[in-house]
């Protein structure tokens, strides 16, 4: 099968920047300003051992794999998430998710590799890692969008520190279980805890990152603090949120949405607008914060970048 | 308290729910996502007076309120107005008369398709609720066209339920509700039979019993 690359958007498809500044005025204006509750955050830049910094770190690297679109804004990237462990409605991670404690944290890297097994504390993990800027598009399965300035390091950076074995083809991630500080893990909507997992050679490609902050501040927990996955090419919920492991796997495990709905939710899950959701159509998207519905990108407008790693296989089968 | 007196201000409360979307609206309640959040408003509150509407006859029977039935239509109307918003929101602010994309929706996503069927079955319910109406077609005609909101209600809740990604609970709960209400009118339906069937081979009954079972029937 080819890999089609998305047409480039046509000048009469782009909303006319008055109405999209009106609309987005609308928005504001609708949306109150409820900026002060984003005090609480604390900032951070590259990397010192001190990842609760106070001070903002002006010489974030920036990244020529960042978008220059504008990123949403602050209020809206925190207040509205898809979190199951927290409530299955948007408002309910930023509602209750800071019932979870995330100090102290370690990650528990095990499987195939060279160096042994190991729950490495989040400060170790972060250590050695330069964090940069990557403003990426986030294109949920849900059919909205966001453009989003994550703060992170390239999962394949992590992953070379603890040498895979030629046995390791998958990289599976784990979130927090702890049903008591997480209140949506009461409920068996899910099975819990949540997986995802990456083929090695997706794992290693340089847009998938490891996000820690965004906007230069520590992630909110309602975002998947201290640690996410950020992988821009695929419907959100591979971005696995509170990594509290990180496997290196022979066979390709099974990810949480897969479980919960197989003919819905496949192991790849790259953003594609030929391939429907049986409940949302994926040739279109609203961009959170404007009026009119964009078309969907293939593998959410990075196609130049990831394209290859799909050479071949049938992406309709493989969704 | 005369039910003159009470319609106007169940009329207004029924107008509570969108009050509070427009409410939400100039506060910034309505969310980073807000055509989402009305787009689901607006859908709940149409299943909501569905099953209120459709609440009026059993309670009536059972309470022997007879009064309760001349607020069915009101609160069916408000279901229709409620549908009308949820749809228009659909079709004018999620996807700006794209109809292309509202054709293939309606094609091939089953929610859509069921509750498409829905809003479609409720507007001759809607059409003929005037009293003009219900004479044109006549009691029987006109009771066995408006059956047809059983049918789109139950479209309503298949609709929410193949919705929801995960979580079917408050599908599940809708969809009990309704099954009660749907339930009782068959179990009265039965016990009605079962009456006239015994009258049948009870001669001693009396005639007025009957005339008075008539006047119950609605």
């Amino acid at each position: 099968m080819l890999i089609k690359q998305a047409p480039d958007i046509r000048s009469s498809e782009i909303t006319d920047e008055r109405l999209y500044r009106n609309r987005r005025q609308f928005i504001r204006a609708a949306s109150g300003a409820a900026v002060g509750a984003v005090a609480g955050a604390t900032v951070l830049g590259q990397y010192d051992g001190a990842l609760h910094a106070q001070e903002p770190i002006s010489d974030l690297r920036k990244s020529p794999l960042s978008t220059d679109e504008d990123p949403n804004s602050y209020e809206d990237i925190t207040s509205y998430n898809n979190f199951y462990e927290f409530g299955t409605d948007k408002g309910d991670p930023a509602r209750y998710a800071d019932e979870m404690t995330i100090a102290p944290w370690s990650v528990r890297i095990e499987g195939e590799m060279h160096t042994p097994a190991a729950d490495v504390d989040i400060d170790d993990l972060l250590r050695p890692h330069t964090l940069e800027e990557r403003i990426y598009r986030l294109r949920c399965v849900e059919a909205w969008s966001m453009v989003v300035p994550w703060v992170g390091f390239p999962l394949g950076d992590l992953i070379k520190r603890f040498e895979p074995t030629s046995k390791a083809k998958f990289v599976k991630f784990t979130t927090l279980h702890r049903p008591e500080e997480m209140r949506g893990q009461r409920s068996r909507v899910l099975q819990w805890p949540y997986v995802e997992a990456l083929r090695m050679d997706e794992a290693m490609h340089p847009l998938a990152i490891l996000a820690v902050g965004m906007y230069g501040k520590t992630l909110l927990n309602q975002q998947g603090a201290p640690l996410r996955l950020v992988v821009p090419w695929k419907y959100g919920f591979k971005s696995i949120k509170s990594i509290v492991k990180i496997e290196f796997v022979e066979d390709q495990p099974r990810n949480s949405w897969n479980i919960s709905a197989p003919n819905e939710y496949g192991f790849y899950s790259n953003v594609n607008p030929e391939v429907n959701h049986p409940r949302w159509s994926q040739a279109s998207e609203r961009r959170i914060g404007s009026f009119f519905r964009i078309r969907t990108q293939m593998f959410n407008g990075y196609a130049d970048q990831v394209a290859s790693l799909y050479d071949g296989m049938d992406l309709e089968r493989n969704f | 308290m005369g039910v003159r007196r009470i319609k106007p201000w169940v009329f207004a409360a029924c107008l509570i729910p969108l009050g509070l979307l427009v409410w939400r609206g100039f506060t910034g309640g309505l969310t980073a996502n807000p055509i989402e959040f009305i787009t689901h408003r607006t859908g709940d509150w149409t299943l909501r007076f569905l099953l209120i509407a459709l609440a009026i006859t059993p309670l009536r029977r059972l309470t022997g309120w007879a009064a309760l039935a001349s607020f069915r239509r009101m609160l069916g109307l408000f279901a229709f107005f409620y549908v009308v918003l949820h749809f228009s929101t659909y079709v004018v602010l999620d996807f700006f008369f794209a109809f292309d994309l509202i054709l293939d929706d309606i094609v091939e996503r089953r929610y859509i398709t069921a509750g498409f069927t829905g809003f479609v079955l409720l507007i001759p319910l809607a059409l003929t609720s005037t009293q003009r109406m219900i004479r044109r077609l006549g009691g029987a005609r006109w009771r066995r066209l408006h059956r047809l909101i059983y049918v789109a209600a139950i479209a309503g809740v298949v609709h929410y339920y193949w919705l929801v990604k995960a979580d079917v609970r408050l599908p599940l709960i809708y969809a009990a509700i309704l099954a009660v209400l749907l339930g009782t009118r068959l179990w009265f339906r039965f016990a009605k039979s079962a009456q006239k069937r015994s009258r049948v081979v009870s001669p001693t009954k009396r005639s007025g019993d009957v005339a008075a079972d008539a006047g119950t029937v609605g």
